[in-house]
């Protein structure tokens, strides 16, 4: 122990510590402040074996108040889910077009819709919904199988081409490769490619109407504005599927490819799958 | 007059007198401030009934404010996110007012401890006020000074008993009142207190009316100046603050000293002696139970009081005032100077005082213009121009606001006819407490169509929407431009208007196209 160090001026003992020539006196700490900390020591222990807090070899103790934030998680999710039991009621009971036309319905079924979707939808068709080559853009305005509210639901519920589900839309186009001659495959996908936008080779457009009035127009129309009865494609409009131009026309038309979507009726059950129709339908293309 | 031996002396020490060796933790020393008269004294009354009046009549205080917003003055309506204060309210996004008048608060304090050192301590802040307001109950029910020391060294009797209840009984009732008052700031007044007596408030507030209550009790009536000396960081943050021109509460020692509770008999046996009589009259009355006169000390709040004891005990024995007064260092230091005898080092009346008995000519005295410094004005100066500033910022505000977050995820969308549509949130302020019908629309490209979401409306350039009073809008709108137009530009304006004020505000929004379009 070095010697007493006593301060001049006050006549307080100090540390001995010293910073450019200033002393640190050694004031009494006030006795409450003591009695504090030893306060706080107490409410420690007590906290420590009121709550969760001593760790044992595979688990904890566990306190006994009986406290856990799982439990508490769980009686919040619980609440929530009361909270919401009269819209949830709401939207068992209506039809997808009645939800639509009620605000405070629509404005519900439209977020627990965006919820759904991102859990289950954006693996194929993106996380804004805005689709990639075979998978349909859900924003916009061109509908496979139709875009109106009862449409859009059917195809939720039911899939397209998914074995699972008899009410499943069905629909296949045969690869015409084995039914046209590769002349005349080039000149349909002028025509078609001339229906928007420009054929690669304008003078085959003539032929290749024909060609498509005698094999093509029995699903897409006469006029090729398609058929959404069986998931045929308006071939008239901007928007294609797989891609537009018209060697992929061509490519398409000898060996076409068909996407398939799941049935989510029997997986999510019916409200889901309403409120996510109601969210596809106000993505900006709903009819 | 009196003569010096007939004032009063009082058996009093300064609790932190370094007389004795201290142990490592120290007991408090029970501090039993007297009652103090004169200037500073009631200065301190009228500052008391001024911040308490504010404090607890403010909740109650009405302002009309239509039928769509609360018609209190002042409240904190944290559940609604609204701020009310008389004619402005105040949105969250507009909470950098508060911001503004809190660095106001903070530059305002430098200014005053620059200039008149712990004014706030000694005559504002809420420890000394409720301090102050709590022994005037102590006071009340157990007496004076000597009468509360007697009767807290006395055996417990009934007279003490009562006493002791009474005044503790009357402390918690202010304690009560005080964290009551408090809660009004944050919901309707009337109809809390109702809420509050019959048991139907929140949880939450019985809680924060609990834990108020304790803290006014704990610190106002049990810990007092303990709470200045060893749990606010203020005392040692105003070592930084205070300049040889800030002014604090001094003991004048170039005139007091050598002190004397005999000066007759010294100056007949031709000693010289100072004024102060060592009457104790300024350690009495000190709430800190400090003695000034041991000089500028960090438990010092600068209250005063000391100064009004002193100068009255002055006034008895016919000397001036201002024994203990408040001095700048400055004037201090050249006092002592002139004070100071250069042989002996000791303060010597006689230097102070010419041959009349008058205090000598060039002795300093404080004077106004001292306040006025580069330091000072500075100050003042930034604390003038934030005020302004948030003034013209409040006046020339907004009350309706368009704030739109355009659709990244997809950027555009393209449409079956080859048009390219962009999807915008559009959120319509209503920042006044009545609905106004609103006009939002378009300016630049002028093919350009909208549709809002939930609207059964034909494309158009403008739409009408109702907004609720005193709230947000929050509308989906898409525009559309066709495909003959997407190179004619990649921006546009909304603009909303209320009609009937013509007030309006707008938003530069982008519009995505493909890249080939553009």
């Amino acid at each position: 122990m070095s010697e007493k160090q006593i301060d001049e001026l006050s006549g307080v003992e100090t540390t001995g510590h010293e910073w450019d020539g200033i002393q640190e006196l050694n004031n009494p700490m006030p006795r409450w402040w003591l009695w504090t900390f030893y306060a706080t020591i107490v409410w420690a222990l007590v906290y420590s074996i009121a709550y969760p807090a001593w760790p044992l070899i595979s688990t904890t103790t566990t306190g006994f108040l009986g406290y856990s934030s799982r439990a508490d998680v769980k009686n919040e999710l619980a609440a929530a889910e009361q909270a919401k039991s009269a819209y949830v009621e709401a939207v068992k009971a209506k039809s997808v077009g009645e939800i639509l036309a009620d605000q405070n319905l629509r404005q519900f079924a439209t977020a627990a819709g965006s919820a759904a979707f991102k859990v289950n939808c954006i693996q194929c068709h993106g996380s804004g919904a805005q689709g990639s080559p075979g998978f349909p853009n859900l924003n916009d305005d061109e509908w496979l199988w139709g875009g109106n509210i009862d449409q859009i639901y059917q195809t939720i519920a039911h899939g397209v081409r998914f074995d699972g589900d008899e009410d499943t839309h069905v629909s296949e186009m045969p690869a015409f490769a084995d039914v046209l001659e590769p002349q005349q495959i080039n000149e349909v996908a002028a025509y078609v490619a001339s229906l928007e936008g420009q054929a690669d080779t304008p003078d085959l457009v003539p032929a290749g109407a024909q060609v498509f009035a005698d094999n093509c127009a029995a699903c897409h129309g006469e006029n090729a504005k398609g058929n959404k009865e069986m998931g045929a494609p308006d071939l008239t409009d901007a928007i294609a599927l797989y891609a537009s131009g018209q060697a992929a026309i061509a490519r398409q038309v000898r060996q076409p490819k068909h996407g398939a979507m799941p049935a989510w009726g029997e997986r999510l059950g019916d409200v889901k799958v309403k409120e996510l129709a109601i969210f596809v339908h106000s993505l900006g293309g709903g009819e | 007059m009196l003569d010096e031996t007939e004032v009063e002396r009082l058996e009093v020490e300064a609790v932190n007198s370094a007389k004795t060796r201290q142990p490592l933790y120290s007991a408090r020393k029970k501090v039993f401030p007297k009652r103090a008269s004169g200037r500073f004294r009631q200065f301190k009354w009228l500052i008391m009934l001024i911040t308490l009046g504010i404090y607890y009549l403010t909740p109650w205080i009405r302002w009309d404010r239509g039928p769509y917003a609360p018609d209190q003055a002042v409240l904190l309506d944290i559940a609604n996110r609204r701020f009310y204060f008389f004619a402005i309210e105040i949105w969250p996004q507009e909470f950098f007012y508060v911001a503004g008048l809190l660095v106001m608060a903070g530059i305002g304090l430098f200014l005053v401890t620059s200039t008149v050192g712990r004014a706030w301590c000694g005559y504002t802040c809420p420890q000394t006020v409720w301090v102050d307001l709590f022994l005037v109950v102590e006071r009340g029910i157990e007496g004076d000074r000597n009468a509360r020391i007697k009767l807290d060294g006395a055996p417990w009797s009934f007279d003490k008993l009562w006493k002791r209840v009474a005044k503790h009984a009357t402390w918690l009732v202010i304690a009560v009142a005080t964290g009551g008052a408090w809660i009004f700031y944050f919901a309707d007044a009337p109809t809390l207190l109702g809420d509050f007596v019959t048991g139907q408030a929140a949880p939450v507030a019985y809680m924060t009316v609990a834990i108020l209550t304790a803290t006014t009790y704990i610190f106002g009536g049990l810990m007092r100046e303990q709470v200045c000396t060893y749990m606010c960081p203020w005392p040692r943050i105003q070592a930084a603050m205070l300049d040889e021109n800030s002014l604090t509460v001094t003991y004048n020692d170039w005139r007091g000293e050598p002190r004397s509770r005999h000066a007759k008999k010294a100056v007949a046996e031709g000693l010289s002696v100072g004024d102060c009589v060592d009457c104790n009259a300024c350690v009495a009355v000190c709430p800190m139970g400090i003695d000034i006169r041991d000089g500028q000390q960090l438990e010092c709040i600068t209250c005063a009081l000391c100064i009004d004891a002193c100068d009255s005990v002055m006034d008895k024995i016919g000397k001036e005032r201002g024994l203990i007064s408040y001095a700048t260092l400055a004037d201090y230091q050249s006092n002592m100077a002139i004070a100071t005898d250069p042989v002996t080092a000791r303060i010597d009346p006689k230097r102070v005082r010419n041959p009349e008995g008058k205090l000598n000519a060039a002795i300093a005295h404080f004077r106004l213009g001292r306040i006025f410094r580069l330091r000072t004005l500075v100050y003042a100066g930034a604390w003038s121009m934030i005020g302004v500033a948030l003034l013209v910022a409040l006046l020339s505000r907004d009350r309706l606001e368009v704030n739109v977050l355009q659709d990244r995820n997809p950027q555009f969308v393209r449409l079956a006819d080859g048009s390219i549509r962009n999807g915008y949130t559009v959120k319509l302020l209503n920042m006044v407490p009545e609905p106004r019908t609103i006009v939002l629309s378009m300016e630049g490209l002028p093919e350009a169509m909208m549709s809002v979401v939930g609207m059964d409306q034909p494309e158009s350039r403008s739409v009408t929407v109702e907004a609720e009073p005193d709230r947000l809008k929050t509308i989906k709108v898409y525009v559309r431009l066709p495909r003959e137009n997407l190179a004619e530009g990649q921006s546009f304006t909304f603009v909303v208007e209320d009609k009937a004020s013509a007030e309006s505000d707008t938003y530069v929004a982008k519009f995505n196209v493909p890249e080939a379009a553009r």
